[in-house]
C-alpha cells in the first residue's frame, strides 16, 4: 500500500449524542468516512445535519451534554503511529498534543471565535508556545509570519489589535491563521468562508490550496456552498440529519449522484446558464425536529422516490456502487 | 477612550455636585432658622449658647441673606473643613465622624474580601461542575443565606457566642484598646475582630455573587471562543481560568463603587446589634435626633466617597475591558 492511499484520519460509524432532558439529539448518527493526506474532502448538507458536531467529536471537544456514544476515530500521527481518538481522554496530555499540533480547525464563527478581551497574538502565541517549545519572543515572530502568510496587511501591528478590532474578513484571515500556527497536517475548516465577500473567499480558498500543496495538508473542509465543494474537494461526503448518505468523488457527486437528497440539493443550486427568475427547485418539507426523527431513512418525508413500506421500515445502509461511490438509498440496494 | 474618561469625570463632578445640594437641604429642612434649632437643643442638652455666638453662627452662614449665599457660604466652611457642629455630641462633626468613616470603610473592604474570596470559586465551580452534588449544594446552602436577615445572623452569632465562648464578640476593639489612641496593637485587636461583622454582612452579597458568577460564567463557557481555545490543545482547566473566568469577572469591578453604600446602608441594624462604630448606626441616631449637621455631612461624605468609588471601578473596567477601553461594544 502507498502512503498515499493510507488515511489519515478514519471516522468509522461515529455517533455523538446530546443527552438533554427534552430527549436525545443524535447529531451525528453512525458517521464513516476517510480523510486522505494531500487532499480534500469536503462535507456538505443542510444546517443542523452535525457537520460541526462531527468536527468538534474529532477534536474530541463536544460539549456537555454531547457524548461520543459509539464509532471509531482513528488519527495516524506524525510518526506513523495510529491512535484511536475515541479512546482518549479529552483533557489528556495525548490529546492535547494532538489538537491544535496536527488537527488545526477553524471554527464556524469568526465574529466570537476569539476572545474579546485578549489580543488576536495573545492568542495566536499561545498555540505557538504550547506545541513549538519555543521562546515568548519567537512565538511572536511565528505569530506575526503566520498572519502574514493568511494575507493580514501590517501583521505585526495586527497582532497586538483585538478580534473586534478586525474587519470580517481578516478575523476570518486571523482564525485561519491561528489553526495553521503549527503547521498541523489535518486542518478542518468549518465554515472558512461564510460572512466573506465573493473576492475575499477566493482568496482564502487559494491561500488553503496552496498551503496545501506546500505540506501535504489534508483538508476537511465543512460547507453549505456546493460551488466552494466543486472547486476545492477532492471527495466529498454527503450528510444527513448525523448520517451520510452518499459520498465519492466530486466527479461521482456531481456528475452521477445517486441519492434523491444529493440531487435535490444539486438542483438547488443556481447556474449560469439557467434563464433568470426561474424560481430554484427548494427540497419539499423541512428537517425534522432533532427529537423527531422519522424511523426508516430519515430523508424518507421528504424524498420524491419514496417507497412506501420500505423506505418507512428500514433504515438503508451506506453501500458501495461503484470503485469509490457509495450511497444510502433503497433504490440502490438490490 | 480621552473622551470617554474626561466625560466620567465630569459626570462625577457634576454628582457630587448635586449630593452637596442634598446635603445642603437636608441641613435646612426642620422648620425655622437652624441657628435657633442649634441654639434650642444645645441649651436644652444643657450647654447654654450665648447671644453674641449666635450671631456669629448667622454671620457664619449668612442666614438671612438670599439661599445661593446660604448655599456658598456653607459651601466655603466645607471646603475648609468646617463641617459645623454635632448637636448631641457637643464636638464638632468630623470629629464625630473621623475614625468611624474610616472603621467602616476597613469593615465594607474586609466584607468584599470575605465575599469575593467566597464566592468567586464557589461561582465557578459551580459553573464549570454544574448539576453536580457541590452545586445544588452551593445553590441550597446560599439560598439560606438569602433568606437569613443579617440582623438575625447578627443576633445568632452575639448567642452562640455568648453561650460558647462566653465573650461578646461584638464591637471592633477590645475593652481595652476601644478609647486608647491608635497603636499598632490597636490594628492588630480591630483584626481580631473583623471576620465576624465581615461575615455577617458578606453573607448574603456572597450568596448573590455567587449566582451572579455562575450564570455569568455559564453564559460565557457556552461561547465559541472557549472552544477555539480548547481547540488549541490547551489545558481545560487554563482554558477556563484564562478565557471565560476572565470575561466573567469583568461585571464585578463596575460593582465595587456601589458597595460602600450598600454596606452603610444596608448594616445599619446589623451594626446596631454586634455595636460596630460605624457610619451606620450615627447617621440613624442624627436623623432621629434631628441633628441636621450630623446628618448632612454623613450624607455627603458618602455620597462622595461613592462617587469617587464608582470612578475608579469604571475607570478600572476600562482598564481591564479593552472593548471599552477602545469604544466598542
Ligand atoms: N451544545 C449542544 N447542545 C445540544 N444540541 C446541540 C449542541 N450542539 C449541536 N447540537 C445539535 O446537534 C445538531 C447538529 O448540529 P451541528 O452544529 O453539527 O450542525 P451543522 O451541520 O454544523 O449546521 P450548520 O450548517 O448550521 O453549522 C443540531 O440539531 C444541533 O441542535
Ligand atoms: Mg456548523
Amino acid at each position: 500500500m502507498t502512503k498515499d492511499n493510507h488515511p489519515l484520519l478514519s471516522v468509522r460509524n461515529l455517533k455523538t449524542y446530546f443527552f438533554q432532558d427534552e430527549g436525545t439529539v443524535k447529531a451525528v448518527d453512525g458517521a464513516s468516512f476517510d480523510v486522505f493526506p494531500g487532499k480534500t474532502l469536503g462535507i456538505v448538507g443542510e444546517s443542523g445535519c452535525g457537520k460541526s458536531v462531527t468536527a468538534q467529536s474529532i477534536l474530541r471537544i463536544v460539549d456537555a451534554p454531547g457524548k461520543i456514544v459509539e464509532g471509531t476515530i482513528t488519527l495516524t500521527r506524525a510518526n506513523g503511529n495510529q491512535v484511536e481518538l475515541t479512546q482518549l481522554q479529552p483533557d489528556s496530555q495525548e490529546m492535547r498534543d494532538i489538537r491544535g499540533a496536527e488537527i488545526g480547525l477553524v471554527f464556524q464563527e469568526p465574529m466570537t471565535s476569539f476572545s474579546p478581551v485578549h489580543t488576536v497574538g495573545d492568542q495566536i502565541t499561545e498555540a505557538i508556545q504550547l506545541h513549538m517549545n519555543v521562546t515568548k519572543l519567537e512565538a511572536r515572530k511565528r505569530g506575526i509570519e503566520a498572519l502574514r502568510s493568511v494575507g493580514i496587511p501590517k501583521p505585526e501591528r495586527r497582532i497586538d489589535e483585538y478580534a473586534f478590532e478586525l474587519s470580517g474578513g481578516l478575523r476570518q484571515r486571523a482564525m485561519i491563521a491561528v489553526a495553521l500556527s503549527c503547521s498541523p497536517r489535518l486542518l478542518i475548516a468549518d465554515e472558512p468562508t461564510t460572512a466573506l465577500d465573493v473576492t475575499t473567499q477566493a482568496q482564502i480558498l487559494d491561500l488553503l490550496r496552496t498551503l496545501q500543496q506546500q505540506n501535504q495538508m489534508a483538508i476537511m473542509l465543512i460547507t453549505h456552498n456546493l460551488g466552494v465543494v466543486a472547486e476545492m474537494c477532492d471527495d466529498v461526503v454527503v450528510m444527513y440529519l448525523g448520517r451520510v448518505v452518499e459520498q465519492g468523488t466530486v466527479d461521482d457527486i456531481f456528475h452521477s449522484s445517486k441519492h434523491p437528497y444529493t440531487k435535490a440539493l444539486l438542483s438547488s443550486i443556481p447556474s449560469i446558464e439557467m434563464e433568470s427568475r426561474v424560481k430554484l427547485p427548494t427540497i419539499t418539507g423541512s428537517i425534522p425536529h432533532p427529537y423527531a426523527r422519522p424511523a426508516g431513512c430519515p430523508f424518507y418525508p421528504r424524498c420524491e422516490r419514496f417507497m412506501e413500506g420500505v423506505c418507512d421500515k428500514q433504515e438503508p445502509t451506506l453501500l458501495a456502487v461503484s470503485d469509490k461511490q457509495k450511497v444510502s438509498c433503497f433504490l440502490y440496494q438490490k | 477612550m480621552i473622551a470617554y474618561m474626561v466625560r466620567r469625570i465630569l459626570l462625577a463632578l457634576l454628582t457630587i455636585w448635586m449630593i452637596t445640594i442634598l446635603s445642603f437641604i437636608i441641613i435646612q429642612l426642620p422648620p425655622g432658622d437652624f441657628v435657633d434649632t442649634y441654639a434650642n437643643t444645645m441649651s436644652a442638652g444643657g450647654t447654654g449658647i450665648t447671644q453674641a455666638e449666635k450671631d456669629a453662627l448667622r454671620e457664619q452662614y449668612g442666614i438671612n441673606q438670599p439661599m445661593y449665599v446660604q448655599y456658598l457660604k456653607w459651601m466655603g466652611l466645607i471646603m475648609q473643613g468646617n463641617f459645623g457642629m454635632a448637636i448631641e455630641w457637643g464636638r464638632p462633626v468630623l470629629d464625630v465622624i473621623g475614625d468611624r468613616l474610616m472603621l467602616t470603610i476597613v469593615i465594607s473592604l474586609a466584607a468584599i474580601v470575605f465575599t469575593w474570596a467566597l464566592a468567586l470559586p464557589i461561582g465557578i465551580y459551580s459553573a464549570v461542575k454544574r448539576y453536580s452534588f457541590l452545586d445544588y449544594l452551593f445553590t441550597f446552602v446560599g439560598f439560606i443565606g438569602l433568606a437569613i436577615p443579617g440582623f438575625m445572623l447578627a443576633l445568632i452569632v452575639m448567642y452562640v457566642g455568648f453561650s460558647y465562648f462566653g465573650s461578646n464578640i461584638g464591637g471592633l476593639f477590645s475593652a481595652d484598646y476601644a478609647e486608647a489612641p491608635w497603636s499598632m496593637e490597636k490594628v492588630w485587636d480591630l483584626i481580631q475582630h473583623l471576620p465576624v461583622p465581615a461575615i455577617v454582612l458578606g453573607v448574603s452579597g456572597t450568596a448573590q455573587m455567587i449566582r451572579i458568577m455562575r450564570s455569568n460564567l455559564l453564559d460565557e463557557l457556552r461561547k465559541p471562543y472557549v472552544m477555539t481555545a480548547r481547540a488549541r490543545g490547551l489545558a481545560e482547566s487554563r482554558v477556563i481560568m484564562k478565557y471565560p473566568v476572565r470575561v466573567a469577572l469583568n461585571p464585578f469591578i463596575s460593582t465595587i463603587g456601589y458597595l460602600l453604600p450598600y454596606v452603610v446602608s444596608g448594616s445599619i441594624i446589623v451594626s446596631m446589634v454586634l455595636s460596630l462604630p460605624t457610619v451606620g448606626p450615627l447617621l440613624l441616631k442624627s436623623l432621629v435626633a434631628q441633628d441636621m449637621f450630623l446628618a448632612g455631612t454623613i450624607v455627603l461624605l458618602l455620597g462622595v466617597l461613592t462617587v469617587i468609588g464608582t470612578l475608579i471601578s469604571d475607570l478600572l473596567l476600562m482598564w481591564v475591558d479593552p472593548r471599552i477601553r477602545l469604544g466598542r461594544q
